[in-house]
C-alpha cells in the first residue's frame, strides 16, 4: 500500500508541476498576480509530494518490502540500518527521486525565501523550476519507477554492492546533488532574467546565496566521494579522472566561475551577459553529467543499468533545458545592458581573469572526457586517462592559484598593480619559507612537487594576509585591528577562508602524488616491514563476523624506528555472501601531515602469510581538510548575505547603479 | 556586417556548440562503447608454437596457411566458452569448417576434459598455459574467435560466446568471401 | 572468470554514480603483486611509470597499474619482461600498442585525428584570452572617455569619496555594507 502511496505521490507531483511549470509564466506575461501565486504553492505541494514519494520508497527500504523490486535489487534483511536508508539513494530510480526531492526542496526554498524578488522575475523563476521538474517527474515515472512490484516477492534481496555500504558514501550522493540541483535555480533565475530582459546588481545578488548553497554541497559531495575512494578502494588514490568524476568536476568548475562573476554582477553592475550564460551552462552541465553517467555513451566503471531508453530520455531532459536555455539566450541576451566600467587592472579585471581560466579549464575537461565519444563517431578508439589531464591541469591550474592571491588584494575599478605587489611581499616571503622547508625535507626533485607546495602556500597565506592587511595588522595598534577584523563582513571572512582552504586542499594533493611511498610485500604473522620511518609488525590474522559479511583481520602494531609505540592497525579483508563480493577495509594511522595506510591481501600463494600493501601518503589528509575550509567559507559567505536581505532593493533605489559600493 | 549583427551571432555561438555536441550524444546513444576494435585485422597472424594437449598435436602459426579457418581462443574456467561450444562443435562436423583451438591460462588436463566432455570441434589445439600468444592476438579474455584467411593473416575478431546469429550472419558469410 | 566480474559489475550497477567508481570494476584487491616486482629498483620504477600509461583492457579506464584484472596482470608482467629484455619504455609502448592498438594508451597519441585533443585546450585558452583582451580594452576604452568628462563638480567629489572608500579603507565597512 505504502508503495502506492508513493507512485501516486509522483504522480500527482508530477500535475502540480505541470501547473508550477505554465501558469507562473503566462500570469508574468500577463501581470495576473493569482496566476503567478498558483507557483508559490504549487511548489510548496510539489514539495510535500515528493516528500510523500521519498520517504514511501525509504520505508520499503526500512522495512525490507520485498515485494518491491527496487528494494529487492538494492536490499538485504541483514543490512545495516544505515545503509538501508541509503540504499534508496543506492541506486538508479532512487537517486533519481532523491533528485525530484531536492529539485522540490530548491523550488519551495525559492517561493517561501525569495520575498524582495520582484514578483514577476519570481514567477518566471518558480516557472521555469517547474518545468525542469516536469522534466524529471516524466522520466521517473516514464523510465525508472522506484515503485514496481515484483510477484511472488523473493524472500530475500540481492544486498547492496558493498563498496557502497560505508559512511562515506552513504551520505555523498545527497551532498552531490543538492550541488547539481541547487545550480538549477542559477539556471531558472537566468532564463527568468531573460525573458524578464533585465539583469541588475539586485538580481547578482538573489542569485549568489543559491549559487553558494549549491557549490558548498558540490564541494563537500566531491570531497566525499573522493575521501571513500581513498580509504575504501584499498590503494590510496583519491582522483581517477574517470568520466563519472569529470562529471561532477566540470560543473563545480564552472559553478566556481559562475560564484564569483555573480559577484562582479552584484557589485559592479558587469559582466552580466556572461553571468547569464555561466549560469545555464552550470547547471547543462550538472545534467549533462547525469547523461553521461547514465545512459552508457561512455564506458566509465560505473556500469550501469544502462537502458537505451533512459539515455534518450536524458539526451531529450538536457536538449530541452539546455538548448532551451542557450536559444533563449541568443535571442534575448542583446537587451541586457551594458553595465559598470573598469580598468584592466582592478578587482573586476581578476575576476575576469579568474572565469577565463576556470571556463577554459571546464571545457579542457569537456574536451578530455568527450573526445573518445566523438573520435569514436569518426571511427578511431582512443582512451584519455590520468596521463592526459595530469599533463594538461598545471597549464591552467598555476595561473589561476596565483591570481587567487592576488585578486582580493585589488580595489574595484582601478588598480595599482605595482603596489599591491609592493604589498605582497610578505606572502612571497613565506612562500619561500614553505618552498625551503620542502626542500629541506623531501629534496629538490621533483621540481613540480615544490612548485605546488609554493603555489598552496601562497593561496592559503595570500588568503590570510589579505584579510591582515585590510585590519591593517601591525601597522595599527593591534586592539583596534582585532576590532576592525570583527567589523569584516562575513562575506569577505567567507573568501579568505575558501581561498585558504584551496590552498590546504592543493598542498595535500601535491604531498601525495609526488612523495607517496609504497611496499607490497607477503608478510606472514611475526614479520617485521619499515616505511617511511615506521616499523610495523604483523602480530596475527583473525577471522570474524559482521552482520552482513565474514572478515579476515591483521593486527599490525605501528613503532618508530626507535621502538618507541606508535598503535595498532587492523586491516580488513570482508567478503560479502550475498552481493558474493569481497571488499577491503583499508586501516590508517594519521598524523595530521601524514597518513600512515596498511592494506591486507589475499594470503600468498605458498598459504604462509598474506600479500601486504603499505603506503606512506605524506599531507594527504589537507585535501580533505581544505576542502572542509572551503565549504565553511562558501557557509560563512552564505551566513552574511542572509543578514541583509531587503537591503540590495533599497540600496538600487537611492544609488545610480555605476558606483555601486562594495566592501 | 555590423558590430551588431556580429554581437549577435556571437550569442548563438554556445546554442550551437550546444547543438554539435548533442549531435555527437545521440550517435553515442547509438553505439556501443564497449565493442572494441582489434588492432590485428589485416595483420598476419603473430608468430608462435604451441604445444599440444595430452600428447596430441600442438598449434603454431606456420599451420595457418593455405586455407580459410577459424582459431577459437578458449578455457575450461570459462563460462561462456560452455555456452558456445555446442555450436562450434556443430560448425566443425556439419559444415565441416576447420578451426583450431588455443587454451588460454589453462591447465591441459581440464583442456582436455573440456573437451571430452563438451566434444571437440578442433583440428588442432595449442595450449597457451601464461597466456602470452593470446596478448600476442590482442585478447580482452576468453571466449574470442578469429577468422583468418589463406595467407594466414588475421580477417575478423569476435568478441564474447559465439550465437547462432552471428555465426550465420557474419562468420559463415565471411568464410565462404575469403574461400573464393 | 573475467566475463563473470563484468556481469558482476553490471549487476551491481551503482546509481551512485560520480565519483571514483572507476577502481569498482575490478573488486578490491590491487595492482602489482610482491612477485611481480623487479629487483632492480631503477627498472621497477620504470615499470610503475610505463604501467600507468596503459589502459587495462577488461576494466576501462583504469591503468593496468591499478587494475587486479588477469590481463592487467599479464600485461604489467610483459611490461617488465620487455624492460629486462634491454627495451627502452618508448619500445615497451610501441610493443603493446602493436597488438592492442592506441585504445590501450592512456595518453593518446599525437596524430592528425588527436589534434583537437592536444591542441584544443591550447586553442580554447588562446581564443578565450584574446576574447577577453578584447572585452577588457573596450572596457578600459570607455572608463577613459566615457566617465570623467560627463561628471559635475559635486559628483566627481562623491566618486572620489566612494572610491576612496572602496580602495584604501575596506576595513572599516561595517556589516551593513
Amino acid at each position: 500500500m505504502i508503495p502506492e502511496i508513493g507512485h501516486y505521490a509522483l504522480v500527482l507531483a508530477l500535475l502540480l508541476a505541470i501547473i508550477q511549470g505554465t501558469l507562473p509564466l503566462a500570469g508574468a506575461a500577463r501581470r495576473n498576480t493569482a496566476w503567478m501565486e498558483a507557483g508559490r504553492v504549487a511548489a510548496f505541494g510539489q514539495l510535500a509530494l515528493v516528500f510523500i514519494a521519498f520517504f514511501a520508497l525509504m520505508w520499503a527500504y526500512v522495512v525490507s518490502d520485498f515485494s518491491v523490486l527496487n528494494v529487492v535489487q538494492n536490499s538485504h534483511s541483514q543490512k545495516p540500518m544505515l545503509y538501508k536508508v541509503a540504499g534508496v539513494w543506492g541506486n538508479h530510480e532512487g537517486s533519481m527521486l532523491l533528485w525530484v526531492m531536492m529539485l522540490g526542496l530548491f523550488g519551495a526554498a525559492v517561493a517561501g525565501f525569495g520575498r524582495n524578488i520582484p514578483p514577476t522575475l519570481k514567477a518566471r523563476v518558480l516557472g521555469v523550476q517547474g518545468l525542469i521538474g516536469v522534466g524529471f517527474l516524466l522520466f521517473i515515472l516514464a523510465t525508472s519507477n522506484p515503485f514496481i512490484r515484483v510477484l511472488p516477492a523473493p524472500p530475500d534481496g540481492n544486498d547492496l554492492n558493498p563498496l557502497l555500504q560505508d559512511p562515506g558514501l552513504a551520505f555523498h550522493p545527497p551532498f552531490l546533488y543538492l550541488g547539481y540541483v541547487g545550480f538549477s535555480v542559477a539556471f531558472s533565475f537566468a532564463v527568468g532574467a531573460l525573458i524578464e530582459g533585465r539583469v541588475d546588481p539586485a538580481w547578482g545578488r538573489w542569485v549568489r546565496p543559491w549559487t553558494l548553497v549549491a557549490w558548498a554541497s558540490l564541494t563537500l559531495g566531491i570531497a566525499m566521494g573522493s575521501w571513500w575512494a581513498y580509504y575504501e578502494l584499498g590503494w590510496g588514490g583519491w582522483w581517477y579522472w574517470d568520466p563519472v568524476e569529470n562529471a561532477s568536476l566540470m560543473p563545480w568548475l564552472a559553478g566556481t566561475a559562475l560564484l564569483h562573476s555573480a559577484i562582479v554582477v552584484e557589485k559592479r553592475d558587469a559582466l552580466k551577459t556572461w553571468t547569464i550564460l555561466l549560469a545555464i551552462l552550470t547547471f547543462s552541465l550538472s545534467l549533462m553529467g547525469t547523461f553521461l553517467v547514465r545512459s552508457g555513451v561512455l564506458t566509465s566503471v560505473h556500469a550501469f543499468a544502462v537502458d537505451p531508453k533512459r539515455g534518450v530520455a536524458i539526451l531529450a531532459l538536457l536538449g530541452l533545458a539546455t538548448g532551451g536555455g542557450l536559444l533563449l539566450f541568443a535571442m534575448r541576451a542583446h537587451v541586457l545592458k551594458v553595465g559598470g566600467l573598469f580598468a584592466p587592472v582592478s578587482r573586476e579585471g581578476a575576476l575576469v581573469l579568474n572565469n577565463l581560466l576556470l571556463s577554459v579549464s571546464t571545457a579542457v575537461v569537456l574536451i578530455g572526457t568527450l573526445m573518445p565519444l566523438v573520435l569514436d563517431a569518426f571511427g578511431h578508439k582512443i582512451s584519455v586517462g590520468a596521463p592526459y589531464f595530469n599533463f594538461i591541469t598545471p597549464f591552467l591550474a598555476i595561473p589561476l592559484v596565483l591570481a587567487m592571491a592576488l585578486g582580493p588584494f585589488l580595489p574595484w575599478k582601478r588598480a595599482d598593480l605595482a603596489g599591491v605587489l609592493g604589498r605582497l611581499w610578505v606572502v612571497a616571503l613565506f612562500t619561500l619559507a614553505a618552498v625551503m622547508v620542502a626542500l629541506w625535507l623531501q629534496g629538490v626533485r621533483p621540481v613540480m612537487a615544490l612548485v605546488g607546495i609554493g603555489l598552496a602556500a601562497w593561496a592559503f597565506i595570500g588568503a590570510f594576509w589579505e584579510v591582515a592587511d585590510r585590519v591593517r595588522l601591525f601597522r595599527i595598534p593591534l586592539g583596534e585591528s582585532l576590532t576592525r577584523a570583527g567589523g569584516l563582513p562575513r562575506g569577505a571572512w567567507g573568501t579568505a577562508l575558501a581561498h585558504a582552504g584551496m590552498g590546504i586542499a592543493i598542498a595535500g594533493m601535491i604531498g601525495t602524488s609526488f612523495w607517496l611511498t609504497e611496499d607490497v610485500r607477503v608478510m606472514a604473522p611475526g614479520a617485521k616491514a619499515t616505511i617511511a620511518g615506521y616499523e610495523l609488525t604483523l602480530e596475527k590474522v583473525e577471522q570474524g563476523r559482521g552482520p552482513n559479511f565474514t572478515t579476515e583481520m591483521g593486527y599490525f602494531t605501528v613503532r618508530t624506528l626507535n621502538g618507541d609505540m606508535v598503535g595498532t592497525l587492523t586491516p580488513e579483508r570482508r567478503w560479502y555472501p550475498v552481493a558474493r563480493m569481497p571488499t577491503t577495509e583499508a586501516a590508517i594511522h594519521t598524523t595530521f601531515f601524514a597518513d600512515l595506510y596498511a592494506v591486507l591481501g589475499e594470503p600468498s600463494a605458498d598459504g604462509r602469510g598474506w600479500v601486504v600493501r603499505l603506503y606512506h601518503h605524506p599531507l594527504v589528509p589537507w585535501i580533505w581538510i581544505g576542502s572542509l575550509v572551503m565549504v565553511a567559507g562558501g557557509l560563512l559567505s552564505l551566513s552574511d548575505r542572509r543578514l541583509r536581505v531587503g537591503v540590495p532593493q533599497r540600496r538600487t533605489a537611492s544609488l545610480p547603479t555605476a558606483i555601486q559600493p562594495a566592501e | 556586417m555590423s558590430p551588431h549583427t556580429k554581437h549577435r551571432l556571437l550569442l548563438l555561438l554556445p546554442f550551437t556548440i550546444f547543438l554539435v555536441l548533442a549531435a555527437y550524444f545521440a550517435i553515442g546513444l547509438t553505439g556501443d562503447p564497449s565493442k572494441l576494435p582489434s588492432n590485428m585485422i589485416n595483420k598476419p597472424v603473430p608468430e608462435f608454437a604451441l604445444p599440444g594437449l595430452d600428447g596430441g598435436p600442438g598449434l603454431a602459426s606456420t599451420d595457418l596457411k593455405g586455407q580459410v579457418r577459424l582459431v577459437n581462443i578458449f578455457a575450461s574456467w570459462c563460462a561462456p566458452c560452455r555456452v558456445e561450444h555446442p555450436l562450434l562443435v556443430r560448425l566443425a562436423r556439419e559444415e565441416g569448417i576447420t578451426i583450431h583451438g588455443i587454451a588460454y591460462k589453462d591447465k591441459p588436463v581440464d583442456s582436455q576434459a573440456f573437451l571430452d566432455s563438451l566434444g571437440n570441434p578442433y583440428t588442432s589445439v595449442g595450449s597457451d598455459r601464461d597466456g602470452r600468444v593470446g596478448i600476442n592476438f590482442g585478447v580482452y579474455g576468453v571466449p574470442e574467435t578469429y577468422v583468418i584467411d589463406k595467407e594466414g593473416r588475421i580477417r575478423y575478431r569476435h568478441v564474447g560466446p559465439l550465437m547462432a546469429y552471428d555465426m550465420d550472419e557474419v562468420i559463415l558469410p565471411m568464410l565462404r568471401e575469403l574461400a573464393k | 572468470m573475467k566475463r563473470f566480474f563484468c556481469s558482476l559489475k553490471r549487476r551491481s550497477a551503482i546509481g551512485l554514480t560520480t565519483l571514483a567508481l572507476a577502481s569498482l570494476l575490478s573488486a578490491p584487491a590491487f595492482a602489482v603483486m610482491p612477485d611481480e616486482k623487479l629487483s632492480d629498483p631503477v627498472m621497477e620504477a620504470r615499470a610503475r611509470d610505463i604501467s600507468k600509461e596503459l589502459r587495462c583492457l577488461v576494466c576501462q579506464n583504469q591503468s593496468i597499474d591499478d587494475s587486479n584484472a588477469d590481463l592487467a596482470r599479464d600485461l604489467r608482467v610483459l611490461v617488465r619482461e620487455r624492460l629486462v629484455a634491454g627495451d627502452s619504455d618508448q619500445q615497451v609502448l610501441a610493443y603493446v600498442t602493436d597488438r592492442y592498438g592506441d585504445f590501450v594508451l592512456l595518453r593518446p597519441p599525437v596524430k592528425s585525428y588527436t589534434i583537437a585533443l592536444w591542441a584544443g585546450p591550447f586553442v580554447v585558452l588562446l581564443l578565450a584570452g584574446l576574447g577577453t583582451a578584447f572585452y577588457l580594452r573596450r572596457r578600459r576604452h570607455e572608463v577613459e572617455t566615457t566617465t570623467l568628462p560627463e561628471l559635475t563638480a559635486e559628483e566627481e567629489t562623491r566618486l572620489q569619496a566612494l572610491l576612496d572608500d572602496l580602495g584604501t579603507d575596506k576595513g572599516q565597512r561595517g556589516p551593513s555594507a
